[in-house]
């Protein structure tokens, strides 16, 4: 079975057994080791990439199920040189600590900011709750996205 | 950097490639990591070493070797603004590398909060000498003497001439280093970079999802493997279907190890190796193992836990004792008496373990994300029987560290499996082998007594602490009773009794190590005598501390009583303590030496009837003498209050014969974003040297929620994490 996927606009296809979730078939064969490995269960969000627009848990998702898909990772937040308000928002706000998490905590905001350009508190808490940050940066990520949607 | 680092992209690329960055105003510009049309001049230019932590280009951009590992705490970029300081460089022309693993960098390590405490002199020292060796030369070059130089942003002047770090370096670096005793460093007080804010140098890499961790590198041929362990600490394979996983697609080897140093170094298991980490962790599906688990842990934690319980009830061999506890207690006004528990705890580090290894003949190439690259490369050396300059370790950026990557087994495996193998290797550990084999936090039973007098003052303490050991005799690293933990030295009648527990399973240091349990114990005693006292906690404390003077060193000793007292009453001064406060919601407070540095936190709680709770604010005071990087130094403390506050209500391993039995974040429910609280930080910098910052923040906070818990409903929490007593955050 060949599955064919656009990853961050580039076409790619596969032999590959048709069950390997998207987290390791990016990161694996197409090289791309920004979206990150936590828990494998949909339950650390430190995979999240988006497909055709919508957040998705990259760990539990074969890539047979999102066959012909457009897959955004972090690797592709930005336009060419220009990063993302978001990415800017947290370089300046100095977020990470580890950084591990932060690639899925962007993807999930970039995801929330498409939808909802001014979110409240209440809307970032909702739509940021199914990322962990072991380090504790929560805070930042907040202020952060209040940032990027007032300066994006 | 290694040829054979194909993911290890070069500094120069990186540049090339990264956009450039606008950085907001109250935050120092980011340095020439970020962004390179800060560079005055971009033509190619010659690299001259200073010393080992730098060299500095004809071009005046000066590259810092950051030596010690990151893991999340900011070294990479406080260890460097140290440097940069003392160089007097403007922080926009320096570029920051990590450092290889090499015996001129002395022990490279993540641990303890140490780096800033232990480099700050060396660095200056290091940063002073390059100074003053661009002094001299710009000195000889112009002919003018050197007493009226001045060094500032990346230039000498002297009298009307002024020459760039880029057209002195040459000249500089065939001078010869300073005389020690020369050597004049910057007034604290003159600093001019460190104390201000600066972002994370990694960070430009981070959010644009470079290759930074361990878990990101790939060398050529680079097979993947996974490494099953006994589920119950020292079990060992009896038999294994390796036949039928041979088969398997993808799978090109399996094999069953033999343990080598365990549990620091090699534990027994089956490796199974193939072409892709899908294909390893899905042939893993159909591994079917019987160990034999004759020598394996049995400890059951509830059983532990009940037997414990009834040991503190009783008198124990006594361990520390100053003065007569027993007959303060026999003469005393009142008697306080309590019985505490905290569970064992993973690490839970966001970054699964993992590690390449290539062992080729007699020598091997490791990229680890490890706290202790210097102690990794010393173990394999011995485990394995290779020369130490046969082995080359890379460090590379550590998703999280918590103390667990103090142990380097990831390493061995990956060492074991690429020399089993004859293939490079790079083990990936799932979370699930994450939660099975972690050096735990080990928990404990304390039985304390304390006494007061009837004008209320503690007159006696007393402790009986139930704790683990592997030998009968003594208790385990991290699971020791400290020798001048508080109260010690601030009561006259003072003693601690041990009781021992046999264990196998390894346990390890964890954020705060000690501290982070004893200070739930002890302000929870404190704050029951307190109120036993009819005084107010924060009082209490004060009073407990008494005059300004430094107590005996020592495991958390070396207290000085005056820094103490300083941080409870700014603690107390930003949360307006004593205030009334809205029904249903209270202040509480705790406080805790450790690491060096001095915290107190204040939070502000409300408890609402379905014992749901909400943590609105949290105030914390800290003294860890000067500030490197301020946004560095709030975000330690930021983290460890939402660490602590996590870790209070819901985290905890059960054991049962020996397994743990959380194995992944569904039934370890760290904290998220919905439950964090507002927290202000304020930094008391009375001393003149730094102390660590990554681990003092976390201590205080469970015993001021619990204090604050007991101010609003009158029930006192014996018991961590708090859901045992049915607490949960409100949502
Ligand atoms: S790795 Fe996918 S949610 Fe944790
Ligand atoms: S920054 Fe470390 S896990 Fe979020």
């Amino acid at each position: 079975m060949t599955i064919s996927l656009k990853i961050n606009g580039k076409a790619v296809s596969t032999d590959k057994d048709p069950e390997t979730p998207l987290l390791w078939f990016i990161r694996d064969e197409v090289n791309l080791v920004g979206t990150k490995f936590g828990c494998g269960i949909a339950q650390c969000g430190a995979c999240t990439v988006h497909v055709d627009g919508v957040p998705i848990r990259s760990c539990i998702t074969a890539i047979e199920d999102i066959d012909g898909s457009d897959v955004t990772t972090i690797e592709g937040l930005a336009s060419g040189d220009k990063l993302h308000a978001l990415q800017k928002a947290w370089v300046e706000l100095d977020v990470p600590q580890c950084g591990y998490c932060q690639a899925g905590q962007l993807m999930s905001a970039a995801a929330l900011l498409a939808e909802n350009p001014r979110p409240t508190d209440e809307d970032i808490d909702v739509a940021m709750n199914g990322n962990l940050c072991r380090c504790g940066t929560y805070p930042r990520i907040r202020a952060a996205i209040h940032k990027a949607a007032k300066e994006g | 950097m290694s040829q054979f680092s194909a993911s290890l992209i070069s500094r120069r690329s990186l540049l090339k490639t990264s956009g450039a960055l606008v950085i907001s105003a109250s935050f120092i510009s980011s340095c020439g990591n970020a962004d390179t049309s800060a560079r005055p001049n971009n033509t190619p230019a010659d690299n001259i070493d200073i010393n080992a932590f730098l060299s500095i280009d004809t071009n005046g951009i000066a590259t810092i070797f950051a030596p010690n590992p990151e893991i999340g705490q900011g070294v990479k970029t406080s260890l460097p603004m140290i440097i940069a300081e003392e160089l007097g460089i403007a922080w926009e022309s320096v570029r920051v590398e990590q450092s290889e693993i090499d015996s001129k960098y002395g022990n490279q390590s993540a641990g303890g909060s140490m780096s800033v405490n232990r480099l700050f002199n060396p660095l200056r020292i290091a940063g002073a000498k390059a100074r003053m060796m661009l002094t001299q030369a710009a000195a000889n070059k112009l002919g003018l003497p050197i007493e009226d130089a001045i060094v500032e942003n990346g230039f000498v002047t002297i009298g009307d001439s002024r020459l760039s770090f880029g057209e002195l370096v040459k000249d500089a670096a065939l001078l010869p280093e300073p005389d020690p005793k020369m050597i004049k460093l910057k007034a604290v007080s003159d600093f001019t970079l460190l104390g201000k804010r600066v972002g994370g140098v990694d960070n430009p890499s981070i959010v644009t999802g470079k290759p930074l961790f361990g878990i990101d590198q790939k060398i050529p041929n680079m097979h993947y493997a996974t490494y099953t362990k006994s589920p119950a600490y020292g079990g060992i394979p009896k038999t294994v279907n390796i036949d039928e996983i041979k088969a398997m697609p993808g799978i090109t080897h399996a094999f069953i190890v033999e343990g080598k140093g365990a549990p620091a170094a090699l534990k027994p298991g089956v490796a199974i190796v193939g072409t892709s980490t899908w294909a390893v962790i899905k042939a893993r599906r159909s591994l079917s193992v019987e160990w034999n688990t004759e020598a394996a842990e049995t400890l059951d934690w509830d059983t532990f836990v009940n037997d414990a319980k009834e040991t503190v009830a009783k008198p124990g061999p006594q361990i520390h004792s100053d003065g007569n506890a027993e007959n303060a207690f026999k003469t005393a006004s009142k008697i306080i008496e309590s019985t505490y528990s905290y569970p064992f705890l993973p690490h839970a580090a966001l970054e699964p373990q993992n590690c390449i290894a290539n062992v080729t003949g007699t020598a091997v190439e490791i990229w680890a994300p490890t706290q202790t690259p210097t102690r990794g490369k010393n173990q394999i050396a011995a485990v394995f029987g290779f020369e130490k300059e046969n082995i080359t370790l890379h460090q590379t950026r550590c998703g999280g560290g918590f103390g667990r990557r103090l142990e380097n087994d990831y390493i061995a495996e990956a060492v074991a499996i690429s020399k089993a193998s004859g293939v490079p290797v790079k083990v990936q550990w799932t979370r699930e082998d994450d939660f099975a084999d972690d050096y735990y936090r080990p928990g404990g039973v304390h039985g304390c007594k304390a006494a007061l007098n009837e004008d209320g003052k503690l007159v006696g303490f007393s402790n009986h602490f139930v704790t683990f050991s592997a030998d009968g005799k003594k208790p385990l690293g991290p699971a020791v009773y400290p020798n001048q933990f508080m109260p010690r030295h601030l009561v006259d009648n003072f003693k601690v009794d041990q009781s021992l527990q046999p264990l196998k399973m390894p346990v390890g240091w964890w954020r705060a190590p000690v501290s982070n349990a004893f200070a739930f114990v002890i302000n929870g005693v404190l704050s029951e005598a307190a109120h036993a006292a009819g005084k107010d906690y924060k009082d209490f404390l004060i009073d407990l501390m008494g005059d300004a003077r430094v107590l005996p060193k020592g495991w958390g000793g070396g207290m000085d009583t005056g820094r103490a007292v300083g941080v409870i009453s700014d603690a107390a001064r930003l949360a307006n303590w004593g205030r009334d406060m809205p029904k249903g919601r209270a202040l509480g407070l705790g406080y805790c030496y450790s690491h060096s540095s001095y915290v107190a936190e204040v939070v502000d709680v409300e408890v609402f009837e379905d014992k749901t709770i909400k943590v609105h604010n949290v105030w914390v005071s800290a003294d860890a003498g000067p500030i490197m990087n301020l946004s560095g130094a709030e975000h330690q403390c930021v983290g460890s209050v939402i660490d602590a506050l996590s870790t209070m209500m819901n985290l905890k391993v059960n054991i049962k014969d020996g397994v743990v039995q959380e194995q992944n974040f569904d039934t370890y429910p760290l904290m998220r974003s919905t439950n964090a609280p507002n927290i202000e930080v304020n930094f008391i910098e009375t001393a003149l040297k730094p102390t660590g910052l990554g681990e003092p923040a976390f201590p205080p906070l469970a015993p001021a929620v619990c204090h604050a818990i007991f101010n609003v409903t009158g029930d006192r929490i014996y018991d961590m994490p708090l859901s045992k007593s049915g607490y949960s955050f409100s949502t």
